[in-house]
C-alpha cells in the first residue's frame, strides 16, 4: 500500500511508510547515483553521493523519510556537481589506478563517476600504502581501494552474523579492520560465500584467482551507465558486487 | 612547420598543437594514431610544433599541447613547465598526466631502493660491478611520480588508458572549434 507520494525531479514517485527518498526512488526505477546504500542492509549515510535538495534543503535521500508532497531535486547540474566534487575526494584519497584493477568496469565508484562526467581528479593524491591482506585462501583485500562505505561491515553484522569488519582510526586515518586476533583475513571467520564478500561496490575486497574474466565490452556498466541499470532488490542476487 | 623549415607559417595562421611524453609509455600518442584517415584532415587544420611525430626540439608558441604521463624525473618538470608557458592550452592525456598512473605504483617504494634493485645489488644477470647510473647528464628521478596538474595549471583532462581514439578526436575537435571538450557514456573511462 502506498503511503503517497513525492516528487523527484517532476515525477510522481510512490512511497511506503518507513520508505527512505532512495529506497522509494530505485524501487520505482529512478536512479538517485548512491555509493554506501544497499536495498538489503541498513542506513549509513557516509558517502553522500546521493545527496539531493528537498524541498529546498540538502538532505541525503538514503537517511531522509519520505512524505508525501515533498519536492526532491535530484538530477540537476549543480548537484550533479556537488557529487563530482565529493568523487573526486574518494578518488583522490586511495589509489585508483583503474587501468589494474579487476574490478574495472564493473566498479560502482567507477560507474558514479562516469556518470557525472569526471574527468579529472583536481586535487592532490593522497597515494596511500597501505599493505595488500592475502592472508585468506580464497578472497584479499587492497584497502588502498576502500571508499569506508561500511557496506561489507553491515553485510557481514547484518546478513552474515560474523562482525568480521569494522572501521578504525580517526579522520583521515580512517581505515577497515579485520575481526581476527592477528588483524588478518585469514585469521577471521570470513568465507568467500559471505554476503559480505560480494557486496563490496570497488576493488577492496576481491576473489583470488578471478579477475580479467569478463571481456571489455561486456563488462557490468560497459553495456550501459549506472542511471540505467537500477539494482534488483530483495535477493540480494543483483547488488553491487558480482 | 614551412617548407623552407621555419616556423613562420604566418600566411594562413592554422592552429599549433604540441605534443609530449613524460612518465608515458607512449600508448595515448599510439591512440592518437588510431584516429587513422582522420589524420589526413586534421594535418590540413593543424600544424604540428614540437612532437614525438616531428624533429622540433623545443615547444613553440602553441594553441594546444597534449601532455601524456606523469612526472617521474626533473627533465619530465622542465619540459612540463615549457608547455604550459609556451601552449594557450593543456590537455592531460590519459590515466599517467591525470593522477600518475600505473607508474605511481611505485610511490610507495623508497626510489633509492628501487634503484639499488634493478641496477645494482648483485642482481642476477647483471655484469660484476654494476651500479645505479650516476652521470649528470642523465635526469634524477623525482621520490615520488606526480601527476601534471600538481605541478602546472592544466585546462582538461582526456581520461583514459589510453584514451579512445574517438575520446581524443572528441576532444581535438571541440578545442579547435573553441568548446570545452565534452565526453558522454563510452567515450569517458579510466581503464
Amino acid at each position: 500500500m502506498s503511503a503517497g507520494t513525492f516528487k523527484l525531479d517532476g515525477v510522481d514517485v510512490p512511497f511506503d511508510d518507513g520508505d527512505t527518498l532512495l529506497a522509494a526512488a530505485q524501487r520505482a526505477g529512478h536512479h538517485v547515483p548512491h555509493l554506501c546504500w544497499h536495498p538489503r542492509l541498513g542506513q549509513s549515510g557516509a558517502c553522500r553521493v546521493c545527496t539531493v535538495r528537498v524541498d529546498g534543503r540538502w538532505a541525503a535521500a538514503c537517511t531522509t523519510r519520505a512524505a508525501a508532497g515533498q519536492v526532491v531535486e535530484n538530477r540537476t547540474p549543480a548537484i550533479d556537481g556537488q557529487r563530482r566534487l565529493l568523487l573526486q575526494l574518494l578518488f583522490v584519497e586511495g589509489n585508483h589506478f583503474c587501468p589494474s584493477c579487476e574490478k574495472s568496469g564493473d566498479c560502482l565508484l567507477q560507474a558514479t563517476a562516469y556518470e557525472m562526467g569526471m574527468t579529472g581528479p583536481q586535487f592532490e593524491e593522497f597515494y596511500q600504502h597501505r599493505p595488500v591482506d592475502a592472508s585468506h585462501p580464497t578472497m584479499w583485500l587492497d584497502l588502498n581501494r576502500c571508499i569506508l562505505c561500511k557496506l561489507c561491515v553491515r553485510a557481514s553484522t547484518e546478513v552474515d552474523g560474523k562482525a568480521v569488519f569494522a572501521i578504525g582510526g580517526h579522520g583521515v586515518g580512517a581505515h577497515l579492520l579485520v575481526n581476527s586476533p592477528s588483524g588478518r583475513l585469514g585469521d577471521s571467520a570470513f568465507a568467500d560465500s559471505d554476503f559480505a564478500a560480494t557486496v563490496c561496490p570497488v576493488g577492496a575486497i576481491l576473489p583470488k584467482r578471478r579477475g580479467f574474466a569478463v571481456p571489455i565490452g561486456q563488462r557490468r556498466f560497459d553495456c550501459a551507465p549506472v542511471s540505467a541499470q537500477v539494482e534488483p532488490q530483495g535477493d540480494g542476487e543483483g547488488g553491487h558486487g558480482r | 612547420m614551412g617548407a623552407d623549415g621555419t616556423r613562420a607559417d604566418t600566411a594562413r595562421a592554422k592552429p599549433r598543437i604540441a605534443t609530449v611524453s613524460l612518465a608515458g609509455c607512449f600508448g595515448c600518442h599510439m591512440s592518437f594514431l588510431d584516429i587513422d584517415e582522420r589524420l589526413f584532415e586534421l594535418a590540413e587544420l593543424v600544424t604540428f610544433d614540437r612532437s614525438p611525430l616531428t624533429d622540433l626540439k623545443h615547444c613553440g608558441d602553441c594553441d594546444i599541447g597534449l601532455v601524456e604521463g606523469g612526472l617521474c624525473n626533473a627533465e619530465n618538470v622542465h619540459v612540463l613547465r615549457e608547455f604550459r608557458a609556451r601552449c594557450k592550452v593543456l590537455v592531460a592525456v590519459g590515466a599517467c598526466a591525470i593522477n600518475g598512473g600505473l607508474p605511481a605504483q611505485r610511490n610507495a617504494l623508497d626510489v633509492g631502493r628501487i634503484l639499488l634493485d634493478v641496477y645494482d645489488r648483485g642482481r642476477p644477470g647483471l655484469a660484476a660491478g654494476s651500479t645505479v647510473p650516476n652521470d649528470p647528464e642523465l635526469p634524477l628521478p623525482l621520490a615520488r611520480v606526480h601527476p601534471i596538474h600538481e605541478v602546472v595549471h592544466v585546462d582538461h583532462f582526456l581520461p583514459g588508458c589510453p584514451p579512445s581514439a574517438d575520446a581524443i578526436w572528441a576532444c581535438i575537435t571541440a578545442l579547435l572549434a573553441g568548446r570545452a571538450p565534452t565526453l558522454g557514456h563510452g567515450l569517458i573511462h579510466y581503464d
